[in-house]
């Protein structure tokens, strides 16, 4: 499986991180006005300014009239009152030590334009011509620019702001030509046919009324004004365009409109000479809705700050403080509940080309591994992303496509999987009808870390349920498959549960009762012809064992399984018995469907323990209350970070209920779930089961086991070590401590063990491996 | 990667089948398809070779995490 590229793309358009702020998409020419507020709320003025530079070619005239549509849309209206953007710019504009922001000029072209009018259409379209390096002739009839701007009165827009704007042309090159009136008669400098002959394109910006001088030139519309696109700005003649308020009269003079009518006239003269579609790809022109989500959960209501003097605009502090009352909207749902999210300082948009990047390089260092496996899968962005984005979705996608092409680092998952394999070998793996029965209407498959955990509750349990369901009570041992579907080992995964279900139909295919949520989900999304049930959703319909006495006066604090999300029933379940155990409950803030992971999810603690510390630290702060889990790593993982962590187990059958117990280490879990198996041949099926006696007592300091944990090594592998050291004597003599140092590697890793010989017994001191082989 | 293991002198580590002392001597690593050069304590005589835990643990273990992300 190669990694489908549309499937990338659709996914990182799935994501809404990038989509523009209201202000910005309400803008018709898409000022970044949370970048300019941004700067202003780092007292950085000058940066503003520039920000509205890049967008407005005359800031200072827009500072002072434009009819800020941007501040119709804010958000901060939801929450109190929008922010006064508009006033900001000029602020911007006031303060900024800087007056211009350095145009970027584009090579120069050949073609020569022509502009009729010197209104903020036509200026628009002089300065953004000229900047892309087109010859630019600018004709006003009068004998000044800006003519009806001026009339606006000094207090709306002085006319040192409008003549400072202007002075930009002079640095752009551009050709003025006052007193040259463009249409017909004797008086006029050049016909409309004149330039179109003399120039490559026009641009008319004729005023409200200036239909007249060209009407037998140009087609006209019902309202006996010049007939003009409204998206492309062309006109009945191809080299001609035309906009400003002769596009949109009878509406009032609108600064901003005029300014986008020049904007989007370049495009299409940009577009005329490069022969494209003059209509392509405009659908993001103007003002759109954008798909951004912001929350504004948690922000304070704030008025707009006001002006000590309003004919001033604001002080540099109102506008600090005005600035400081943007929520800078963006979305980021998934990065605020995910640690792992967080912890690459991004968002799903740019993970996902970056595992794409990661995932397409053939000689290179894959830098995006970390991130590859670092995700817990478990669901949780996919349930508050406002676009339903699932990342684990991606992940688990994009780990199946590195493993196919062999580029996955072998050590990440190594233990799990190995792990795994002892869970579906023989020492654990079984499948049998109840004792004394020949069929099987139910069967009960605990799941392997229920059963390294939790052994005895596992098999009290099947008591239980023998009691309770009528028909036969089959048991099944073994593991889902879940490390292979985490790791990305499809072809494993699928054999996996394919072995399962073959074990199932032996049984004659009966009812599947599941004490664990990664199993129910696997088989429920991966084995749909087995009838799934939850353990807990059972017990609620069965009744609970006679052990289970209710608790006085024990209150907890549910933290939900992230597998079982969206299953509202095995939710509802646990709660039902909690109830009839008599335990309080107090609901944790993120539960249910928002539960978060424990960090073995997607093999995490693998793949990136300091982050998978991050998740279980942040999970066991939420409530001050001891938790209650129906997963058995979740309690694990929660009481092994000092998080007194009940199993509904641990309430139900009455013993091994200690919430402080740290759960049994690598080792142990082996061999809990070895020893249930014989435990149940045993008593269950009254089986004469013999075990393997070691030759010797393996002595393991607590300081042994730490490094055995850290390291992930396993008392069987220090077995096969030392079997394999006295069997051959190969090993060396420290002859300074009288210790032996010796070494095996079964098959991809070396272990190696300091050990000595007591008697009958062997102490180990010290025990690492390493990958590498050596010779 | 050239690597050097200088034994803290006061070791005398001793091939157990050769009843040979280990001396430091050149040794290969190799990882993924990537050889390495190294000198590590080896027995004169089998060529058994060991691997001190601060090496596999330290910079070995950092080169095969580097190794497994080419």
């Amino acid at each position: 499986m190669l990694m489908d590229r549309q499937r990338v793309r659709d996914r990182e358009n799935q994501c809404i991180q990038e989509q523009p702020p209201t202000c910005t998409a309400t803008c018709p020419i898409h000022v970044d006005a949370r970048g300019m507020i941004a700067s202003i709320r780092k007292k950085d003025f000058s940066a503003a300014f520039a920000i509205l530079n890049r967008f407005v070619p005359y800031p200072r005239i827009i500072s002072r009239i434009c009819e800020h549509p941007c501040q119709g849309e804010c958000k901060r209206n939801e929450v109190g009152e929008t922010i006064q953007i508009n006033a900001l710019e000029r602020a911007a504009v006031d303060y900024s030590t800087k007056r211009a922001s350095g145009i970027t000029f584009s090579s120069r072209k050949t073609q020569r334009i022509a502009i009729v009018g010197s209104g903020l259409s036509s200026l628009t379209v002089a300065f953004d011509l000229a900047t892309k390096g087109f010859s630019v002739v600018l004709f006003e009839a009068a004998d000044r620019l800006a003519g009806r701007l001026r009339e606006l009165g000094e207090e709306r827009l002085p006319q040192q702001a409008i003549d400072d704007d202007l002075a930009v042309l002079k640095d752009l090159s551009v050709e003025v030509r006052l007193n040259a009136r463009v249409g017909e008669g004797a008086d006029a400098a050049a016909s409309l046919s004149a330039l179109t002959e003399e120039f490559d394109a026009v641009y008319l910006g004729a005023g409200p009324d200036g239909a007249a001088s060209f009407a037998h030139e140009l087609a006209l519309n019902e309202g006996g004004r010049i007939a003009i696109d409204s998206l492309t700005f062309a006109t009945s003649n191809p080299k001609v365009f035309a906009g400003g308020s002769q596009r949109y009269a009878p509406a009032a003079f609108s600064a901003i409109t005029s300014m986008y009518d020049g904007r989007y006239a370049v495009l299409s003269i940009e577009r005329l000479f490069q022969k494209a579609s003059l209509s392509a790809n405009r659908d993001q022109q103007g003002a759109f809705a954008t798909k951004l989500f912001t929350s504004l959960k948690g922000i304070a209501p704030a008025g707009a700050t006001l002006m000590a003097v309003p004919e001033q605009g604001y002080s540099r502090e109102e506008a600090i403080a005005e600035a400081e009352r943007c929520i800078h909207c963006e979305c980021l749902e998934c990065v605020k509940v995910c640690e792992y999210l967080a912890a690459f300082k991004s968002y799903p948009k740019r993970y996902i080309r970056e595992l794409y990047n990661n995932y397409c390089i053939v000689l290179g260092v894959h830098m995006a591994n970390k991130l590859l496996n670092s995700c817990a899968e478990c669901g949780l962005c996919g349930t508050v992303c406002p676009e339903k984005l699932d990342m684990g979705d991606y992940i688990r996608y994009t780990r199946q496509a590195t493993v196919e092409i062999d580029k996955m680092p072998p050590s990440v998952h190594a233990f799990a999987l190995r792990d795994m394999a002892f869970s579906t070998g023989e020492q654990f793996a079984l499948a049998r009808h109840q004792p004394g029965h020949d069929a099987s209407r139910y069967v009960f498959y605990p799941g392997c870390q229920l059963s390294a955990s939790s052994p005895n509750q596992v098999f009290r349990l099947y008591e239980h349920l023998q009691q309770k369901l009528e028909g036969g009570v089959g048991l099944m041992l073994g593991c889902c498959g879940a490390p292979a579907d985490w790791s990305g080992r499809e072809n494993l995964f699928k054999e996996t549960i394919a072995a399962v279900q073959k074990q199932w139909q032996g049984l004659g295919s009966p009812q599947v009762i599941t004490a664990c949520s990664s199993c129910y989900r696997a088989f429920k999304n991966f084995a749909p012809t087995m009838p799934i049930e939850s353990l807990w959703t059972v017990l609620d319909q069965v009744g609970l064992p006679a052990s289970a006495t209710p608790r006085a006066a024990k209150t907890v604090a549910i933290h939900d399984a992230c597998a079982t999300r969206h299953d509202n029933g095995v939710q509802d379940s646990v709660r039902h018995l909690l109830e009839k155990l008599g335990v309080q409950v107090t609901e944790l803030e993120d539960n249910r469907s928002l539960t978060t992971c424990c960090g073995y999810g997607g093999l995490m603690s693998f793949g990136n323990p300091e982050v998978a510390e991050k998740v279980i630290d942040r999970r066991v702060q939420e409530s001050e209350a001891d938790y209650l889990t129906y997963c058995a790593m979740c309690r694990d993982n929660f009481a092994g970070k000092g998080k007194r962590s009940y199993h509904l187990l641990d309430l139900i059958c009455g013993d091994e209920d200690d919430p402080a117990r740290k759960g049994p280490g690598y080792s142990q879990r082996h061999e809990n779930r070895a020893k249930l198996k014989t435990r149940l041949l045993r008593e269950m099926w009254g089986e004469n089961v013999v075990e393997e006696k070691e030759p010797y007592e393996l002595i393991i300091t607590p300081e042994v086991a730490q490094l055995m944990e850290k390291r992930m090594i396993m008392v069987e592998d220090m077995r096969k070590v030392i079997a394999h050291a006295e069997s051959t004597g190969e090993k060396i003599l420290d002859t300074t401590t009288g210790r032996f140092l010796a070494a095996f590697r079964p098959v991809s890793v070396t272990y190696w063990v300091e050990y000595s010989v007591e008697g009958t017994k062997i102490v180990a001191y010290d025990v690492y491996s390493h990958r590498m082989e050596v010779r | 990667m050239a690597y050097k293991v200088i034994e803290p002198e006061t070791r005398k580590l001793v091939c157990n089948k050769c009843q040979q002392e280990l001396v430091l001597a050149e040794a290969e690593a190799s990882y993924l398809g990537a050889k390495f050069e190294i000198e590590l304590m080896k027995c004169p005589k089998c060529g058994l070779v060991y691997v001190p835990g601060s090496l596999a643990t330290g910079k070995m273990e950092q080169v095969e995490l580097s190794r497994e992300d080419k």
